[in-house]
């Protein structure tokens, strides 16, 4: 069976800081996976491997087989490489139909397309249309997104992943800095990603990692130290002693 | 749930034509036939106006900061005023073509250099192409005339119908209609998915590319269109002036284009335009009433402008036009600055 996404030893140091050592991860088609670790244990590092941003000293990334170690961070997005980024990084003055369509006319190949204002390719409205009303932003698709609460940008960040048409998404923190009462917009948008997007999250909060995910890898100091079903890593004495019992038994 | 045309719509509505846009085209033409003796430096305020909507593009929507655009305008200046001093293009709109086309491709090689690195280091290379391509321009002096520059331009009737005059009016009616050309291009393309990616590149490189969008390749591809722009610019100046010297090329060229969009602001295609008028005016206001020093009162209106903040001056002296155009259309007037650019 060929693995979603797959690295393979990925090694990354920055002068003499070892962040990532010998790194081997493997998540499995339709998983979804989740990656927790204390502060400073990597993750962010990882994310900015897998995505491109990045280039590893040593080690392999695949993607569905396919070695993408070498392409470019937008080369990555169009073979089904997608994320979600962790704090805001969203376009204030874009509206939620803008940014949206950014990402459907790149997919589409329409994205150099310099003659035809935005608005008249019907493919292109059509898909923004349906994220816009996935996502629950049809409401507020024409307002600069800097007005909008930030739950729905949290939504808007997810929905412009989505657009993509990624095969496997990594989520960063989608629920971070959401107040209450917006959470379970997001909780809901999370859980009802369609089962053929393979998901890599990345999350601090153990209530919605132990919610969501049916695999978890634990990663300290750059390496792994755990991998394996919610239930393992629950119970394994390693992880609680990292987390000193942070409410890891969920 | 927003249907496809809905979408569609409100996509569109940003790239429609709003009735201040239509004053202000009418309002050029106009000046074409209510100041007859003022052809010279109207013209001059076009080619400027078109000069700087090259340098809009790529700095309002993309980013870029020159200060070595005039190597492009160089270019096509030098390009015309060889075309016709030679006679192998005599028609001036095939020789205008020609001569943007000239100043594209030397743009397109360059932009490999420009794309590189942060703001900082494409001001440095921006101005280090200017200055080689001047300093190129003395060198082959037998070609470009040296520090003389080209001497005996005759222009051919434009069209081969309407003759340059003394008094320069065929050439602003010619150097307006070509601006206006480009301008309905530039404003095309602005509001194109492409000119879309450029915002967003812009705005978070990083993020743009995570959302799919090539960026390097975007940034040659606008930086290439505004070398055109400006070849264009350039050639215009040739044509109308019948004068190509070396300082086509010259850093001041460069540096004014940027106090040009200091002045009118970026990334609303007229800033450019705005600017090239309220600049020309305040040069010629200034060395009327004191020609020794208005270097010195240019100097201090730019002073005033970035410390008051553009946005706030543009407020107050849109406040009428934009009271009116809220009455009219309940719209927000288009020639407002975003207030992030203040």
């Amino acid at each position: 069976m060929t693995l979603a996404l797959e690295t393979k030893g990925l090694e990354k140091q920055f002068g003499a800081l070892k962040v990532t050592r010998d790194l081997s991860l493997q998540v499995a088609h339709g998983a979804r996976h989740a990656l927790i670790g204390p502060n400073g244990a990597g993750k962010t590092t990882v994310i900015n491997l897998l995505t491109g941003v990045l280039k590893p000293d040593a080690g392999r990334i695949l993607l569905e087989g396919h070695d993408i170690t070498n392409r470019t961070v937008h080369g990555r997005v169009l073979r089904g490489l997608s994320r979600t980024f962790q704090i805001n990084q969203l376009y204030p003055d874009l509206t939620p139909i803008e940014t949206i369509g950014l990402a459907v006319a790149e997919r589409l190949g329409r994205g150099g397309d310099w003659w035809r204002v935005m608005g008249t390719r019907s493919d292109v409205n059509t898909e923004i249309a349906e994220n816009l009303a996935r996502f629950h932003l049809t409401d507020v698709m024409n307002e600069p997104t800097a007005t909008l609460a930030y739950g729905k940008q949290r939504l808007l960040e997810i929905a412009v992943a989505i657009a993509s048409k990624p095969r496997v998404l990594l989520l960063d923190e989608p629920a971070a800095g959401v107040p209450e009462s917006e959470r379970h917009d997001i909780l809901a948008a999370v859980a009802s990603l369609p089962r053929d997007v393979t998901v890599l999250l990345i999350e601090h909060d153990m209530d919605l990692v132990f919610s969501f995910a049916d695999r978890i890898s634990v990663l300290v100091n750059g390496a792994m130290l755990v991998e394996g079903t919610p239930d393992e890593v629950a119970r394994d004495a390693r992880v609680k002693a990292v987390y000193l019992g942070e409410g890891v038994d969920g | 749930m927003a249907t496809s045309s809905d979408v569609g719509r409100i996509a569109r509505a940003h790239a429609s034509w709003h009735w201040s846009e239509i004053a202000f085209w009418c309002l050029a033409l106009a000046c074409g036939f209510a100041f007859p003796s003022r052809y010279l430096i109207m013209t001059d305020i076009v080619r400027l106006g078109l000069f700087a909507l090259s340098l809009d593009l790529i700095l309002g929507y993309a980013g870029i900061v020159s200060l070595g655009h005039a190597a492009f305008f160089g270019i096509g200046a030098y390009s015309a005023g060889l075309l016709a001093l030679h006679g192998v293009i005599t028609e001036p709109v095939l020789a205008l073509l020609v001569a943007g086309l000239a100043a594209t491709v030397i743009g397109f090689l360059t932009s490999f250099l420009v794309i590189r690195g942060v703001d900082l280091t494409r001001l440095m290379v921006t101005l280090g192409i200017a200055l080689l391509l001047e300093a190129l321009a003395e060198r082959y002096s037998d070609i470009t005339g040296g520090t003389d520059g080209l001497q005996g331009i005759v222009m051919a009737p434009v069209l081969g119908l309407f003759e340059f005059d003394i008094f320069g009016r065929t050439g602003f009616f010619y150097a307006l209609i070509v601006l206006f050309l480009l301008f309905l291009i530039a404003r095309r393309v602005v509001h194109s998915p492409f000119g879309l990616s450029l915002r967003a590149i812009k705005n978070n490189p990083l993020r743009a590319a995570a959302i799919g969008v090539p960026v390097n390749r975007r940034l040659i591809a606008v930086y290439t269109l505004a070398s055109f722009y400006a070849g264009i610019a350039g050639a215009l100046f040739t044509q109308t002036t019948q004068l190509a010297s070396l300082d086509v090329f010259s850093f001041e060229r460069s540096a004014d284009l940027m106090l040009v969009l200091v002045i009118g602001g970026t990334g609303y295609l007229y800033g450019g335009l705005i600017g090239a008028v309220v600049f020309r005016m305040l040069q010629e206001f200034f060395s009327t009433i004191t020609p020794e020093y208005w270097q010195f009162w240019i100097g201090l209106v730019l002073v005033v402008i970035v410390l008051v903040g553009r946005a706030r001056l543009h407020r107050w002296v849109l406040l009428v036009p934009n009271w009116i155009s809220r009455q009219l259309s309940g719209r927000k007037a288009a020639v407002a600055i975003p207030e992030s650019e203040a």
